[in-house]
């Protein structure tokens, strides 16, 4: 296990220099984040960072809508980060947020308004300046795109007004507590456009046609299925707090261009063609390490991998088999078939959320156990080892679109207890529309957000309500959770919510999920933010590939 | 040829436009899955939706509607030339289009010629030679040609000529190398069904009385074949034009994606899987028109190329062109592609389509 290193860089240990990192890393007392493992810092005394280059990366899928406010595909938000800043910016080691485009900000007690002071001298990159009307105009322009901008929706509910008593002055008021606010600002589906790009239309903006924000790289040219070029904003002079250098970015460019193979992905990055592979295959880990490339990776924080159960289904309704799903799967046999990067389930939430706590002994291999709960609710094996009750089978199909593989283990590890999970593939489109409809007993996938408010967004009765389950004690402890900024007392909350919701066997964790991205020996400080999407402002090449 | 003649091939041709039309709408309906639902979604991660929002945008689509106006809304779309927008990408279906056509139409003229090359080389060569050895080997190379699923093609050739010996650039349209690995990719199962066609037909030709009456006066085998037996041979495999016009545009949904060109291929299998219902129509009704156009211009153009019209304005005095006309005349109609037989079943199978056609793909 190893972590990242410095903080403020948010680089990561090489295998070459673990051992030092880790030594830095375990004196910073920051073990928040053990789990990832990463790649491509420096080379002996090629420290300094070199300016100049176009990072070529290959990704796996086109971004088909290239608006941040809108879309939640990671392609797509991997893109909006490097063209948007944010008021704040969360650390990825920490979960502490720090300043960005506001240098500080109050929080009433109620957690019900939040005022952000702007930083000076921000302009877009149309040369128009940065404001708190643009942030005013941006808010108000995510309210208006309604379920297309369903994160944003989420992130502002209960906004009631939002006062700008001077241009460097922006007050949010909210008509009930809305603690997770100030985590939401660090996101890049809150990042800002220019006036020109809110003047468009929704259907516009997607294509990416003056997509203007104030961010270190400016969006060029959008080929689909091809290419997106981003060039350096020269004027840049605001990064993060958390960025390791000032002034614009090292890289001249980023070109993200859209290799849908996996093996051509990989053969490229070996060969020198591109620099950076987003989706690497486990399969492939091996042969890039042979090579002296590295791998990096970070967990997605907010839920992990699981399988979601209906209230109102047939036998998901039952808690006894909810309960024996989770006893049922031998997570530690499922590393055997996932990446050395990523890692089973330990609780509902990844280890990379802020407010994660290990829950594993919740989540013990005990088929024993599971048959027991079982037997005593009445479901007895037959004659094929399937059990059933009252003439009905304990079998449920579960539509799936995810690359997930370990889907194949965990079946046959709950055929063991007498559970018949049978498995269907579809595309995106068939899996959303089923799930649309709510008729399956389990949907399965995870959710991306570097805050545990995630917990209460999906699984909360009042919110999205994964379970179409009745209100019940945990949706009063994930109440609390809006109303307080002490992030203690928040952890303590998230975490008996956890245990609530696994105790009534609401998710069934299974794995983390982890972007496997390979880089070249030429790549320094290809860095994760908090939501382990791409922060490149401080990446930069030298040396061979 | 009569302007009535026009008119007819003109409402086939709109005849078949409306079928390929009709059937992907309903295609398209019947297949599980909701756009709407896959454009909000788009993240992919698990998410639920405002109900009334939703029912917002599905009016905005029109997806709220039965679907005969549903199908009668598009229909009246399609008669005013007006394609609509892409669900999942914002843009309008042609501009879509458009921007995927000049990378396909590269790929595919590319590869056709190269196909048209490599095919008469080995029919040729296979015909010519006097090793039996060879000619069945040449005459096996078809079979394996077709048999080779081009993803794998694709994937070697990548793997040793651009991974292991650096000469072509595995991603991109960028530079004109970069067209080479998917153009030969491609030509490969075009070049077998040429070389296929081709080999048999100058097979056909070469039983000909008109071969042996050359022979008699002289001819090298090789002039012979290049003047006389080709010439007669091409005419049937040039009217499998639409065939593989149709087989470069399949071929292309893989290359596309083997190689990560943009395309038409690429845009009609991201429209497919994300149920974006304008931009999949836009693809369908486009392809249908290239098609039906190839073969209009086929059967327009046929008479123009048939060598007997040819062979007539030579007014050639020897009896030796008499017997010519007479055998291609044969050699022609064992090929099962005589001008009448092609116009007749040209809408429904659309099998036929002459060079002109192959240039019509290119145009």
């Amino acid at each position: 296990m190893t972590t990242i290193a410095s903080p403020a860089a948010g680089s990561i240990t090489s295998p070459r220099r673990r051992s030092r990192f880790a030594l830095a890393a375990l004196a910073a007392g920051s073990l928040l984040l053990a789990g990832c493992s990463g790649s491509a810092a420096a080379d002996g005394d090629n420290v300094t960072p070199q300016n100049g280059g176009t990072l070529k990366v290959a990704y796996d899928v086109d971004p088909t809508c290239l608006d941040g406010q809108q879309a939640g595909q990671n392609v797509t938000l991997n893109i909006t980060r490097q063209i948007t800043d944010s008021l704040t910016d969360q650390d990825p080691k920490s979960g502490e947020i720090k300043p960005w485009l506001a240098k500080s900000w109050d929080v009433s007690d109620d957690a019900k308004t939040f005022t952000f002071h702007l930083r000076d001298g921000v302009k877009f990159q149309d040369d128009t300046n940065f404001t708190s009307a643009s942030v005013k105009e941006n808010f108000e322009a995510i309210e208006d795109l309604g379920a297309k901008a369903s994160l944003g929706q989420t992130y502002l509910d209960g906004l009631k007004s939002i006062a700008t008593p001077d241009k460097q002055t922006v007050t949010f008021t909210f008509d009930k507590a809305n603690a997770q606010f100030l985590q939401a600002t660090s996101t890049m589906n809150l990042g800002f456009y220019a006036s020109k790009t809110l003047k468009q239309t929704a259907e516009q903006r997607c294509t990416g046609d003056d997509l203007v924000g104030t961010g270190p790289f400016a969006l060029d040219k959008v080929e689909h299925n091809k290419a997106i070029s981003l060039t350096r904003n020269d004027d840049y002079d605001w990064p993060s707090s958390l960025a390791a250098h000032e002034g614009p970015a090292h890289l001249d460019g980023i070109e993200f261009s859209i290799v849908p193979e996996a093996s051509v992905r990989n053969g490229s990055l070996l060969s020198g063609q591109v620099d950076v592979d987003t989706s690497v295959q486990s399969q492939d880990e091996k042969t890039l390490e042979a090579q002296g490339l590295d791998i990096v990776s970070r967990a997605n924080p907010g839920v992990v991998y699981n399988l979601v159960p209906k209230a109102t289904g047939t036998i998901a309704s039952d808690k006894a088999v909810r309960k024996a799903l989770i006893k049922g799967i031998d997570r530690e046999q499922l590393k055997t078939v996932v990446s050395e990067h990523q890692a089973p389930a330990t609780s509902v939430l990844a280890k990379s959320t802020p407010q994660y706590e290990d829950l594993s002994d919740l989540l013990a291999y005990d088929p024993d156990g599971a048959k027991k709960l079982l037997d005593d609710a009445g479901w007895k094996e037959g004659a094929d080892g399937i059990r059933a009750k009252d003439g009905k089978k304990l079998k449920t199909t579960l539509t799936y679109w995810q690359d997930a593989p370990f889907l194949e283990l965990v079946q046959q590890q709950l055929r063991e207890i007498g559970f018949d999970l049978q498995l269907e593939k579809k595309t995106i489109a068939e899996v959303t529309a089923l799930q649309a409809e709510g008729k399956e007993d389990f949907t399965f996938g995870n959710l991306t957000r570097s805050d545990a408010d995630i917990l209460r967004n999906y699984f909360g009765a009042d919110e999205q309500n994964a379970n179409a389950r009745k209100p019940g004690e945990v949706d009063k402890v994930l109440a609390r959770t809006t109303e307080t900024l002490d992030e203690d007392e928040r952890k303590a909350d998230f975490t008996e919510a956890a245990k609530l919701i696994l105790d009534e066997g609401y998710s069934i964790p299974v794995v983390e999920l982890t972007g496997i991205v390979g880089t070249g020996k030429n790549v320094h400080d290809f860095t994760f933010e908090a939501s382990s999407r791409y922060q490149l402002y401080d990446t930069w090449l030298g040396g061979e590939h | 040829m009569n302007l009535r003649y026009l008119a007819s091939r003109l409402a086939q041709g709109l005849l078949v436009l409306w079928i390929a039309f009709s059937l992907s709408f309903f295609l398209l309906y019947w297949l599980p899955g909701d756009p709407v639902i896959t454009m909000l979604g788009a993240g992919g991660e698990l998410q639920s939706f405002d109900p009334a929002e939703v029912a917002r945008l599905r009016a905005e689509f029109h997806l709220d509607q039965p679907l005969i106006v549903q199908y009668l809304f598009a229909l009246g779309n399609l008669v005013r030339l007006d394609f609509g927008t892409s669900i999942q990408a914002g843009t309008p279906v042609t501009e879509a289009i458009a921007a995927a056509l000049p990378s396909t139409l590269a790929l595919a003229a590319l590869a056709l010629g190269l196909a048209l090359i490599i095919g008469t080389v080995i029919a040729v060569t296979a015909t010519l030679t006097r090793r039996p050895w060879l000619r069945d080997t040449l005459a096996a190379l078809p079979g394996l040609g077709v048999a080779l699923p081009t993803f794998w093609v694709g994937l070697m050739l990548l793997q040793v000529f651009s991974f292991r010996i650096p000469l072509f650039p595995a991603v991109g349209t960028g530079t004109p190398a970069a067209i080479v690995l998917p153009a030969v990719t491609l030509a490969i199962p075009l070049s077998a069904i040429i070389a296929q066609v081709l080999f048999r037909s100058l097979q056909n030709a070469w039983i000909q009385p008109f071969v042996t009456t050359y022979t008699a006066s002289g001819y090298t085998r090789l002039r012979l074949l290049l003047r006389q037996a080709l010439p007669v041979a091409l005419l049937p495999t040039l009217t499998m034009g639409g065939v593989l016009f149709g087989q470069a545009l399949a071929g292309s949904v893989v290359v596309e994606n083997v190689f990560s060109r943009q395309g038409l291929g690429r845009l009609a299998q991201t429209a497919v899987t994300g149920q974006d219902i304008p931009l999949v129509q836009g693809i369908v009704l486009f392809a249908a028109a290239v098609f039906v156009l190839v073969n209009l211009i086929t059967d327009l153009t046929y008479p123009l190329l048939d060598p007997r019209l040819r062979a007539a304005r030579r007014k050639l005095e020897s009896t030796s062109g008499n017997t010519l006309a007479e055998a291609s005349d044969r050699a022609d109609g064992s090929a099962g592609a005589s001008p009448a037989g092609s116009t007749a079943v040209t809408a429904a199978a659309g099998s036929t389509a002459t060079a002109t056609g192959i240039e019509g793909a290119r145009a």
